[in-house]
């Protein structure tokens, strides 16, 4: 920056200063607690939503997402886009320009330089980047000048926004991580508890795993904000006592995912103190269907894997028939309240991507059960149990380790009674379950089980990579070390096809089509994933507390510059 | 007495060694995988390079090796820099903990202050309640301050803490409003409001822990005391002609010390050790939150080395009340 522009802007904030509404600063202290403390603020180190949220107090992307799902400009200028030149016609490249006079808290400039660092820091092969994902199409990233850049892609990417946008991928400094390059990442403690950013907070004293105390940016970019001057990051404990130290003592003025039972939050929201806010996202709680047979009885070599197809779950009438058993709305009331609502979609959001799939929403015992009568599972022996050609409607359900999914088990175990379906019910320490380790028999990526339920979301708003995951041939299996994304073994040629052509479809109403049409596959039209509930986030602020803008696209608390105290 | 001091000790090391094989085993065998918390939105090849980036590639032996260097050799040299400005650490690599990609150690002395201050504190008042209860418990059996104290401990004893606390966070936060529900961990005592303060945010706590560990020393005490106080040297101290206040104080109590002497030194790495659910019911944040959250995220070294203080402590303060006998006992040699 020149000292033009400094003088400049020095200028323009004296003048512009008194007519502002709050300055930097003013509205004194703000408590967030989150019940789960962040470990690092390193968010390329560690991937948990935790750490990524609270290093997004420091650390901006260039673009990130709103409330709504819209990319909004944040360090850069603009959205680049193909319309403003931003995008390249071809689709393999992105230009960025970076806002004029961005200062890092440290009162440094922040250039290209910093942005193509993180690029590189991230793409090291020893660094173990958690976010490696979002850089893997980046061929190169050139730096034109002191505030342009282009990000070069392998291919042409239809959906280019990945690098550089979002909470997971923000700008970090290089004069802070120069030393810091793949093996000797982790040796950087103080880079690493205390990132230098653009955001509107600095880190003054960070606990791992406790509490992390931050004062307003000297340096941020706009001198009005943040009008908090200092904050307190507490960790730890549960969500009940989150959610009772904002809304029942007000010790604290926010508190984050308060994944509560519904009457639990109805009961602490009458203390008054502050209220609850919710927002959805594309969290969907789904039973997957097994399409392959995990009898142990089978070798290990084929057990669970394509060559043995699964003998119950692969008739069509049953899948739809244990679908239809299931009244998703007394799911939501019992498990989620306002932060859920009944789903027939494994894309439930945005708007432009969510099918107008509904037909599962209202429960049809009797359907189901002249469904599976008309299948020829009829209970032959009177043992309650349907069957036929000998073998039993019996299936062994499993999910993980928490009071909800517990609940659901329970009820989901009923509703198929009722149709004649036996469940045995199974669950496994969350740890363990999405452990992913090859040796363990009890992951869900390994499914030795006939239907499980969990829930995935999608980061971004772009569907691609999460219906992609259903490809033929991803699925985990003994000589992929159990690793793999299509979890169900789901396969279907044309689907493939329609992964191959969403991948060259830059035209949004074209891929919005398509990525319906492919969530209908896997949905109404195979019940190989059965949806159940989208699940919302439920945050808490206290009724001081202004500004906030629960947004389940992005870091949750991606507008604090924004927050003041209500007086 | 010092060459059983010394015997001890030595023969402590192979002990030690072997504890240490122990637990780094059991966490290897024990299920889990420290990627678990990261969202399933990252991809599994992602998730293959993190574990490598944390070195989960090499076999066990060389991890445990590794460990060994690091904690035995390394560790101490970082202590020693730490006081002496020496560098004979620099440039070698610590134990580091892979939820935080830090020295464990840093961490740990991090965590101490809070759970010495807050579990330390209950232990003391603890042991200072428990002791005359357990006296005047025994001395008047089946008195009335016997039956109340005999029900406040059975009381005190059985109902969990995440029972007491929660109910005394909902009475005296969330009803009253006299204390804080949330510890605050970096609030620094400097002058008399936040001395007050960091009183205020203790009471809860320590009642609860002291409610439990008071409960359990004095039921130690009473009956110790009930033992001795039948014995025939009392009634010939009592025919001797002493007070009743030096025939309960000085004959029966030392006496009766030497089990509780055990029971009190074996709970004192416990104090170390933190108190896994009242620090969580708190947010106290102290070394026995890091255990649970280290385990929930199968940080193995920071488990590791935090079991295993554990486990040197263990070993520590039995040596120590092995020693308390004889200064006790004047019969108790071991030479």
């Amino acid at each position: 920056m020149t000292l033009k522009s400094l003088l400049l802007g020095a200028a323009a904030s004296t003048v512009l200063s008194p007519m502002a509404m709050a300055e930097r600063g003013s509205d004194g202290h703000v408590g967030i607690i989150y019940w789960q403390a962040p470990s690092s603020l390193n968010p390329y180190l560690s991937g948990g939503t935790k750490e990524i949220e609270a290093a997004s107090l420091m650390l901006e992307p260039l673009i990130r997402f709103d409330p709504t799902g819209k990319l909004v400009p944040f360090l850069a200028e603009e959205v680049p886009t193909v319309e403003n030149g931003g995008v390249s016609a071809d689709l393999t490249s992105l230009t960025y320009t970076l806002k004029e006079g961005l200062l890092w808290s440290d009162g440094t400039p922040l250039t290209t330089a910093d942005v193509a660092f993180t690029a590189e820091y991230c793409m090291h092969p020893e660094g173990g980047c958690a976010q490696s994902h979002k850089y893997d199409s980046v061929k190169e990233i050139e730096v034109v000048d002191d505030r342009t850049v282009v990000v070069h892609f392998k291919e042409p990417q239809p959906y280019p926004y990945s690098t550089f946008v979002g909470n997971q991928a923000p700008i970090i400094q290089k004069a802070q991580f120069a030393e810091c390059l793949g093996a000797r990442a982790p040796e950087c403690t103080d880079a690493n508890f205390g990132p230098i950013g653009t955001g509107p907070f600095v880190v003054t004293d960070f606990r791992p795993n406790d509490v992390i105390q931050l004062e307003a940016n000297p340096n941020y970019r706009d001198p009005d904000k943040p009008a908090f001057a200092t904050m307190t990051f507490k960790g730890g404990g549960d969500a009940t006592a989150a959610g009772r130290a904002v809304l029942e003592t007000g010790e604290f003025d926010y508190a984050w995912n308060l994944q509560l039972a519904p009457d639990v939050l109805a009961n602490m929201e009458a203390g008054g103190k502050g209220k609850l806010v919710s927002a959805f996202g594309t969290l969907v709680e789904r039973i997957e269907m097994n399409m392959t047979d995990p009898s142990p009885d089978l070798s290990r070599e084929i057990r669970a894997t394509r060559e043995a197809p699964h003998p119950i779950l692969t008739d069509l009438a049953v899948r739809k028939a244990l679908s239809m058993a299931i009244d998703r709305d007394l799911l939501v009331e019992i498990g989620y309240g306002q932060a859920g609502r009944p789903t027939c979609n494994l894309v439930p959001g945005p708007e432009v991507y969510a099918s107008d799939n509904t037909d599962c929403l209202t429960q049809d015992v009797e359907g189901a059960k002249a469904l599976l009568e008309e299948a020829g599972w009829v209970d032959s022996d009177g043992d309650g149990v349907r069957d036929k050609d000998g073998k039993k409607l019996s299936l062994l359900f499993q999910t993980s380790t928490n009071a909800v999914r517990q609940d659901f088990q329970a009820l989901i175990k009923q509703w198929w009674s009722d149709i004649g379906v036996e469940t045995e019910l199974r669950n496994i320490d969350a740890s363990i379950f999405f452990g992913g380790d090859a040796g363990s028999d009890d992951t869900f990526q390994k499914f030795y089980a006939d239907v499980e339920m969990y829930a995935n979301n999608f980061d971004g708003t772009d569907p691609q990579a999460y219906l992609a995951r259903y490809r033929c041939g991803t699925e985990p299996s003994p000589s992929s070390q159990w690793q793999g994304t299509n979890i169900n073994r789901f396969c279907d040629p044309e689907y493939d096809a329609m992964i191959d052509e969403l991948a060259k479809t830059a035209d949004l109403d074209k891929r919005s089509e398509l990525a319906k049409k492919m969530n209908d596959v896997l949905t109404k039209d195979t019940y190989t994933v059965v949806p159940l509930v989208d699940r919302g986030r439920v945050s808490a602020h206290s009724l001081s507390l202004g500004g906030v803008a629960l947004n389940t696209w992005d870091s949750e608390i991606w507008n604090a510059a924004d927050w003041f105290r209500i007086k | 007495m010092l060459t059983f001091t010394i015997r001890r000790l030595v023969l402590s090391i192979p002990t030690l060694l072997f504890i240490s094989l122990v637990i780094f085993l059991l966490l290897n065998l024990a299920p889990g995988d420290p990627m678990a918390n990261v969202p399933i939105t990252v991809p599994d090849e992602v998730k293959q390079r993190m574990r490598e980036a944390l070195g989960l590639g090499e076999s066990v032996y060389v991890r445990f090796y590794k460990w060994m260097v690091q904690f035995f050799w390394i560790e101490p040299q970082v202590l020693i820099d730490h006081y002496f400005g020496t560098t004979f650490s620099e440039g070698k690599l610590r134990v580091i903990s892979w939820q935080t990609r830090s020295p464990v150690m840093d961490i740990v002395v991090q965590r101490l202050p809070q759970t010495l201050w807050v579990v330390g504190m209950s232990y003391v008042v603890g042991v200072l309640i428990a002791l005359p209860i357990g006296i005047i418990s025994a001395y008047r059996q089946y008195s009335v301050f016997d039956q109340v104290g005999t029900f406040i401990s059975m009381l005190g004893f059985s109902v969990p803490t995440f029972f007491t606390g929660v109910l005394l966070i909902v009475i005296f936060s969330v009803k009253l409003g006299w204390f804080p529900s949330i510890y605050d961990t970096t609030l620094v005592v400097n002058s008399w409001e936040t001395f007050l303060a960091q009183l205020r945010q203790m009471v809860m706590p320590v009642f609860v822990l002291a409610l439990y560990n008071a409960s359990q020393i004095s039921r130690f005490m009473r009956a110790s005391m009930l033992d001795n106080l039948n014995q025939d040297y009392v009634r010939t101290a009592r025919a001797k002609g002493l007070s009743e206040k030096v025939v309960v104080l000085v004959h029966v109590l030392r006496n009766s010390m030497i089990p509780v002497v055990t029971v009190i030194a074996l709970g004192v790495p416990q104090v170390f050790g933190g108190a896994i659910i009242t620090e969580q019911v708190f947010k106290v944040n102290g070394i026995g939150q890091l255990l649970i959250t280290s385990l929930q995220a199968n940080d193995l070294p920071m488990v590791q080395t935090l079991t295993f203080i554990f486990a040197l402590l263990i070993v520590l303060f039995n040596l120590i009340a092995d020693v308390l006998y004889g200064v006790l006992d004047p019969r108790i040699r071991y030479d």
